[in-house]
């Protein structure tokens, strides 16, 4: 193990505006695409579901 | 008819065209020249700083140019219906397409080497350099229309065609870029500029012998 | 026979669409398995680099994300090489799946190789062979996306994204060779971001398991998202009403 203490691991010798900066956005990144990823399987779920419903829908602008 | 005398008819029909439209000619034209003349006036007048910066501005600008003529190499013939007779004739679709690509170098990229040398004097090239540069200009341009005509048959007909077509294109162009500046370059710098052209010319081959494939696929894409 | 019987089947979207609902969850967990396991390695059991002290631990995961960027850009152009082969929809709609996890780690390694960047050598940004070709593929993405979404005929969208992947692939070599020409010719030689000899083999293996975790990551992101394309797809096919109906 390198650290003797918990401060000491988030100071990352001096570097940690750039090691904790790459590991956050890219954790960032991740959550949002599979956020996105949810709201996208939700909304084609929807258009899927109102097709079943009211019949075929060709377009996606024809529906209210 | 023949293929090469498909060729020589539809040159001579794509010729006549531009000739009647002088203007669109023109307008690439003044462009190359206007973003060349650009570049001075926003890093400064500096002798030396123009001189190195030289090649690399005009082939940048050439490759810009080239880019914004690409809306019109099918666009037109697409609007009135000429391209569905061309794709109807017995003629293999890869005779064509080669003959059109090669329309639009003799209308677009031919009068950019023309004008190069005037814009390469303004940046202070010496006299070989200038020779490279055109020469350079002579390989790398038929492969701008080339690359360039992919583009322009998968944006056929969208919204937004034009940005999208740079923001295929563009990318692909890179290594022609890389080449063609760094051959003037090598020509200012007294290291050679053979090696640079040798790489575009391969890459011209390359590219002559695979595109139109593509442009040919991609057209079929568009149209049907 | 029994094998091409089965591809045909996986062909399939309905298939397709049950199939990778089963997997999806495996590979996330996978990838979070490995993503912990990775991490542990890299942040704690790695020693400290005596010449990069603590920011070469950005590596684990600039490496992997940039790794994968190109990976997945070739796998996405050989599903949209088999779709315009064998006219398959399914590989046009993988195709278009991988793709936004493909520039979002191209970014990732894009943003990560710049922190790694300003410590080692002093600057956000540096012209290097490897940066630059990282940037050019970003827009080959870009491109890629930007064309799909332009086009309203998913038929035609699919193939012309399918053909402009493919001009890309063939293009990222002489694109690659010649960035790195030309960066030989105007710095001297490329500064490397992963000096291999000296690096502790305990650091390989830590980018190795962060690799592994992006790949199941990759996996299940293009699985889900290939699902939502065939519900949009498909939703007018007689399958997506039975299962809707049978899950109402």
């Amino acid at each position: 193990m390198n650290w003797n203490s918990w401060p000491e691991f988030f100071y990352m010798g001096g570097y940690a505006l750039y090691v904790w900066g790459s590991f956050a956005v890219t954790a960032i990144l991740v959550a949002g695409e599979i956020v996105m990823l949810r709201l996208h399987r939700k909304k084609a779920l929807e258009l899927a579901l109102n097709t079943v419903k009211y019949g075929k829908v060709k377009n996606d602008e024809n529906e209210a | 008819m023949s293929t090469s005398q498909t060729v020589i008819v539809l040159l001579r029909r794509e010729l006549l065209l531009a000739m009647r439209r002088r203007g669109d000619v023109l307008t690439v034209l003044f462009f190359f020249v206007i973003v060349a003349s650009l570049f001075p006036l926003g890093v400064g007048p500096d002798p030396k700083l123009l001189r190195l910066m030289g090649g690399g501005v005009v082939w940048v600008s050439a490759l810009l140019a080239a880019m914004l003529s690409l809306g019109r190499m099918f666009a037109s013939d697409h609007a009135d219906g000429t391209l569905e007779q061309l794709v109807l004739t017995p003629t293999p679709p890869v005779v064509w397409i080669t003959g059109k690509i090669l329309a639009h170098w003799l209308v677009s990229g031919v009068p950019l080497i023309l004008v190069a040398p005037v814009l390469g004097v303004q940046f202070g090239l010496s006299g070989e350099a200038l020779g490279v540069l055109v020469f350079s200009l002579l390989l790398g341009t038929p492969v701008l229309s080339l690359i360039g005509a992919i583009g322009a048959a998968l944006t056929l007909g969208l919204r937004g065609g034009g940005v999208l077509v740079s923001l295929l294109v563009l990318p692909l162009y890179i290594p022609v870029l890389i080449f063609g500046a760094g051959a003037v370059d090598g020509a200012m710098s007294g290291l050679g500029a053979e090696a640079h052209l040798s790489l575009l010319g391969g890459i011209l081959i390359l590219a002559f012998m695979l595109t139109p494939w593509a442009v040919s696929a991609a057209l079929r894409i568009s149209i049907e | 026979m029994i094998n091409r019987f089965n591809k045909y089947r996986y062909a399939s979207p309905a298939t397709f669409y049950h199939f990778a609902g089963r997997l999806i969850p495996w590979f996330y967990g996978a990838a979070a398995l490995f993503c912990v396991a990775g991490l542990y390695i890299g942040l704690f059991l790695a020693p400290t680099d005596f010449q990069q002290s603590e920011a070469y631990r950005i590596i684990f995961i600039h490496v992997p994300a940039a790794w994968m960027s190109m990976f997945i850009y070739v796998v996405m152009a050989c599903w949209a090489a088999l779709g315009l082969a064998f006219n398959t929809r399914m590989s046009f709609m993988m195709a278009s799946a991988l793709a936004p996890t493909g520039a979002m780690l191209t970014f990732v390694s894009l943003w990560t190789g710049a922190l790694w960047g300003k410590p080692t050598w002093g600057a956000w940004w540096v012209w290097d062979a490897r940066l630059t070709s990282e940037l050019i593929l970003f827009f080959l993405y870009l491109g890629f996306m930007a064309l799909q979404s332009a086009i309203d005929d998913p038929r035609r969208a699919d193939r012309a994204g399918a053909l402009i992947a493919l001009v890309g692939v063939v293009n990222v070599p002489i694109i690659y060779f010649s960035v790195r020409w030309w960066n030989t010719l105007h710095q001297g030689a490329s500064v490397s971001m992963t000096k291999a000899p000296s690096m502790a083999s305990i650091m390989l293996v830590g980018m190795l398991v962060m690799a592994l975790a992006a790949w199941m990551y990759t996996i299940a992101a293009a699985l889900s998202r290939a699902r939502c394309i065939i519900l949009e797809r498909e939703r007018n096919a007689q399958w997506v009403a039975q299962m809707l109906e049978a899950d109402a």
